[in-house]
């Protein structure tokens, strides 16, 4: 019963994250452009925040797999990003340990 | 927009998903194996992923599980973790607020990592996002994502050798992917260096989850002391307009 109810209580309070911020910022009727800056800026800093402290555990194998998924991106799409990746890692894993 | 076109758009969003699923697939089925490994039921594993749908909150939640720790500093800790999708919400809200309050409200339950990052980049292709689309991608996600929890429920255990596999280590290229996909917008790279650096002193310092919350703050809060030149809510408004068929 008390796992239910952990799993329920974590449900809503998750819900309302996802739906909070919109409504939060709905009641303004014009958003600042500051904010507006900031908003743009969501993607990039959140999803770095990630991807970076992995560097603090990572091996060579690992740095060197960002490294080249990471050089792909520049040319390539998301999916021959994320395979190259994959595939120097799991080679490079085999050789390093 | 017509009933072709939307369904259309839904399976075009699905198929969008396919890689993201890919990458998500070891820690669905990892997240079952672990929760029942820490003593929940399969149905209360399924019931958690269906009801949550937050991978990394839900490991912290049945991490939990396994210690003598109260009830309620288990939700606040699932709480802290999802934290960052205020960011989310208020971000790419600005983009659902021509649709109707209930696909709306089913639009944010669905709004996780890759859901949220996949439609900034639709709206940084197209200037908007469609409902059919994102509920094409939201519900491949979410169905699949319920699935490898059960599947890995009852299953759990019999991957021997994750790491050969890099199973592990996916999750943070398919996100530095995501990061690369904005690399145009303004101010991208101090935002990357700024919550980069200050992500890992938080991790090292605080601890996890902190260093989401604390990591995005510092990019989010040097962007907005330099706000740059850019398209106004209004500019974008009128594209999306332009663009409705």
């Amino acid at each position: 019963m008390t796992t239910l109810l952990i799993i329920l209580g974590g449900a809503i309070l998750t819900y309302l994250t996802r739906i909070g911020g919109h409504l939060v910022l709905s009641r303004f009727e014009n958003v600042p452009p500051r904010v507006e800056a900031a908003l743009d800026a969501v993607p990039a800093a959140v999803l770095t925040t990630l991807v970076a402290p992995e560097l603090l555990s990572a091996g060579p194998a690992e740095i060197i797999a960002l490294v080249a998924a990471g050089l792909v991106a520049f040319k390539r799409g998301m999916l021959e990003m994320f395979l190259t990746g994959a595939v120097v890692l799991i080679v490079l894993r085999q050789f390093m340990g | 927009m017509s009933e072709v076109n939307a369904k259309r758009e839904f399976w075009r969003g699905a198929r969008a998903g396919v890689p993201i699923i890919v990458a998500v697939v070891p820690f669905g089925l990892l997240f079952g194996a672990l929760a029942v490994d820490n003593g929940l039921s399969l149905v209360q594993a399924v019931l958690m992923s269906a009801t949550i749908f937050g991978g990394a909150s839900q490991m912290v939640g049945i991490e939990l599980f396994g210690q003598k720790i109260s009830p309620l500093l288990i939700v606040f800790s699932i709480f802290a973790v999802n934290f960052r999708h205020v960011l989310y919400s208020a971000a790419i809200g600005r983009h659902f607020a021509r649709w109707p309050s209930l696909k709306q409200a089913v639009a944010f339950f669905l709004l996780t990592d890759p859901q949220y990052a996949e439609a900034e980049r639709k709206v940084e292709e197209t200037g908007k996002v469609g409902f059919a689309w994102y509920l094409g991608m939201g519900l491949a996600l979410y169905l699949t994502w319920v699935a490898e929890s059960f599947l890995g429920a009852l299953f759990g255990g019999l991957i021997s050798n994750p790491e050969a596999l890099g199973l592990d280590f996916l999750l943070p290229i398919y996100f530095l992917g995501l990061v690369m996909e904005f690399r145009k917008r303004p101010l991208w790279l101090p935002v990357v260096l700024a919550s980069g650096a200050a992500s890992m002193l938080a991790y090292k310092f605080v601890g996890s989850p902190w260093h989401v919350s604390l990591g995005a703050l510092v990019g989010i809060a040097l962007a907005a002391s330099m706000p740059a030149k850019r398209q106004t809510a209004s500019d974008l408004a009128m594209t999306t307009e332009r663009s409705e068929p």
